[in-house]
């Protein structure tokens, strides 16, 4: 058996946790634990699930990551699984990370593929951010993994009935409950959001100051774009860091990429590579980005971003 | 406040990953090194929350006696003193690396991580550390204050807006990219970091229980870009590839 910890939201269940629930089946018929979740865990037979265990308790209606550990602890003496698994989000990661610390237990954060090793588990997990892969083993008891996101396929098994459902009231001290939202501060979306537009207009140092990115933004605007950048951009306070692109920014995946005087170093790439297709301009033809982006164009982008705009305008005919 | 703020040498990719023949490292040959932009933030927040309420900010790294440099780089932005774990330059995993931490963490009210290291970002070590330390531990942090009742403020980005946690010192917290704009440093700042004082240990490293056996550059690396043409005169085959794509 092995122990699944599945995020949900207004009921419906997260589709990173089905992504960790495929990858998870490839090591034992899989077991789901819910922090609370009754309507989400109806929807998990699909995947492969016959039993979902629900921790319940009211003490768990703000998020707090020491409870939530606490959780998958009962949960581990509850049925004995022989690995944990996780989504490699900012909760499954950390979840199991004090999980693993609680326990002294190995623990993979984002792996990509496990194997099976005499001596261990064998598993394959991201670095840098996806630029580079490691394989490596986990030497323990019980091996706690999380699974990177958009590296494994959601998969539905034919004729999954709704799971069995146990709900349990996990042991939460005091101290589990030290770290918990306190609060939520709504904030305004302004615009297209970078992490889920369909075309991002992205630009690097050859944009060469912070008023050259008023043609990325005309440009964004006709195809109603977000714009994005490279950290060069943001350290040199050109564009603040939530329009940041990369492994230390956000990770887009539009339909197209533009990537403008954007050089390709791989803290960029490991943000942008989720995209359909990456477009390159760049007045360098050898530079790196090159090998990352599916069309290019060469010259002066002050020239060329603007006669784009332009032959939009045209063939739309305003 | 007695702030603790370990970061990691690392070196700076560049546009490709290039492994050294055994598959076990990056080929560094040619690569200059530096820490992790989460890593550089915290040691920024540190050096802020010091200047706004007293106390002093130690710089730890473990890695090989190059990592000095990263050291003294820290001790540049404002940072006070170094301690420098040293190692034969193998990286060790997140067990061994917390367990060395710890033996130079106790007496500092925070402990300021990056909240994952450029690297091996393994989303773990500090996490480790709080609990042998048996204190509260916030991550992925991008504002943290002290309240006026001795608490600190630490609010991380959500979907639609920010979730804010109180938690009592000592605590321990990792930061992302964005908590703030780290400062240049300027020639004194650079000049009097080489005179602050930085202690070096040469702890043993423990068998790896998360053992990394080889490095593999993913498939994809290296392909070639269609050009669609040079200058302006390209905008219409642009044109063309966003019809294509249905985005124009």
């Amino acid at each position: 058996m092995v122990l699944v910890l599945v995020e949900h939201d207004g009921g419906q269940v997260d589709e990173l946790s089905l992504q960790a629930l495929a990858l998870a089946r490839d090591l034992g018929e899989p077991a789901a634990l819910l922090v609370g979740g009754r309507q989400a865990a109806a929807q998990l037979g699909a995947h492969g699930v016959a039993t979902a265990y629900l921790a319940e308790d009211e003490r768990l209606a703000a998020y707090a990551p020491g409870a939530w550990a606490r959780c998958v602890e009962d949960a581990i003496e509850l049925i004995g699984p022989s690995a944990v698994v996780a989504a490699g989000t900012n909760r499954g990661n950390e979840v199991l990370a004090h999980v693993a610390a609680r326990r002294d237990l190995p623990f993979a954060a984002n792996v990509t593929a496990i194997g099976d090793d005499a001596s261990g588990l064998g598993a394959t997990r991201v670095r840098w951010g996806g630029s580079l892969l490691e394989e490596a083993r986990l030497h323990g008891p019980l091996p706690l993994l999380s699974v990177a996101p958009h590296t494994v396929a959601a998969a539905t098994v034919n004729g999954g009935a709704a799971p069995a459902i146990e709900s349990f009231s996990p042991a939460l001290a005091p101290a589990d409950l030290v770290v918990q939202v306190a609060e939520h501060v709504d904030a305004v979306q302004a615009g297209v959001s970078l992490a889920e537009a369909k075309v991002v207009v992205s630009g690097g140092r050859g944009v060469g100051s912070a008023d050259g990115f008023g043609m990325l933004e005309e440009l964004a605007g006709l195809l109603d774009a977000a714009v994005g950048c490279s950290r060069v951009v943001t350290s040199a306070g050109w564009r603040p860091h939530t329009d940041q692109v990369g492994q230390t920014g956000t990770k887009v995946s539009p339909d197209l990429y533009i990537a403008c005087g954007i050089s390709g170093a791989t803290q960029h790439i490991a943000g942008c590579k989720g995209a359909k297709k990456i477009l390159a301009i760049n007045s360098d033809a050898e530079a790196p980005i090159l090998n990352s982006a599916d069309y290019a164009v060469i010259g002066d982008l002050t020239e060329i971003v603007p006669a784009i705009t332009a032959e939009l305008r045209r063939a739309r005919g305003s | 406040m007695r702030i603790l703020v370990c970061v990691k040498r690392v070196p700076l990719t560049g546009g490709k990953m290039v492994l050294t023949e055994d598959q076990q490292a990056l080929e560094t040959r040619h690569l200059g090194f530096t820490i992790s932009p989460h890593e550089e933030c915290g040691v920024e927040e540190a050096v802020r929350l010091v200047e706004r309420h007293g106390g002093e900010v130690t710089v730890l790294t473990l890695g090989p006696a190059e990592a000095e440099e990263q050291i003294r780089d820290c001790l540049a932005i404002g940072a006070n003193r170094g301690i420098l774990l040293q190692t034969d330059g193998e990286e060790w995993d997140p067990q061994a690396t917390a367990a060395a931490i710890v033996e130079h963490a106790a007496d500092h009210d925070l402990i300021v991580f990056g909240n994952e290291s450029a690297d091996a970002g393994n989303f773990q070590v500090g996490i480790r550390v709080a609990h042998a330390l048996g204190r509260p531990v916030v991550t992925g942090l991008k504002g943290l204050s002290v309240e006026e009742d001795g608490r600190l403020r630490c609010e991380q980005e959500v979907t639609g807006g920010r979730d804010v946690y109180l938690v009592p010192l000592p605590a321990v917290v990792s930061v992302l990219e964005g908590i703030n704009l780290p400062r240049y440093p300027s020639v004194p700042a650079k000049l009097r970091a080489r005179q602050k004082p930085v202690e070096r240990h040469t702890p043993a490293r423990p068998e790896p229980r998360l053992e990394r056996l080889r490095l593999v550059v993913p498939a994809g690396q290296g392909k070639q870009a269609e050009i669609l043409g040079r200058g302006p005169d390209a905008a219409p085959a642009v044109v063309e590839v966003m019809r294509e794509l249905g985005v124009a």
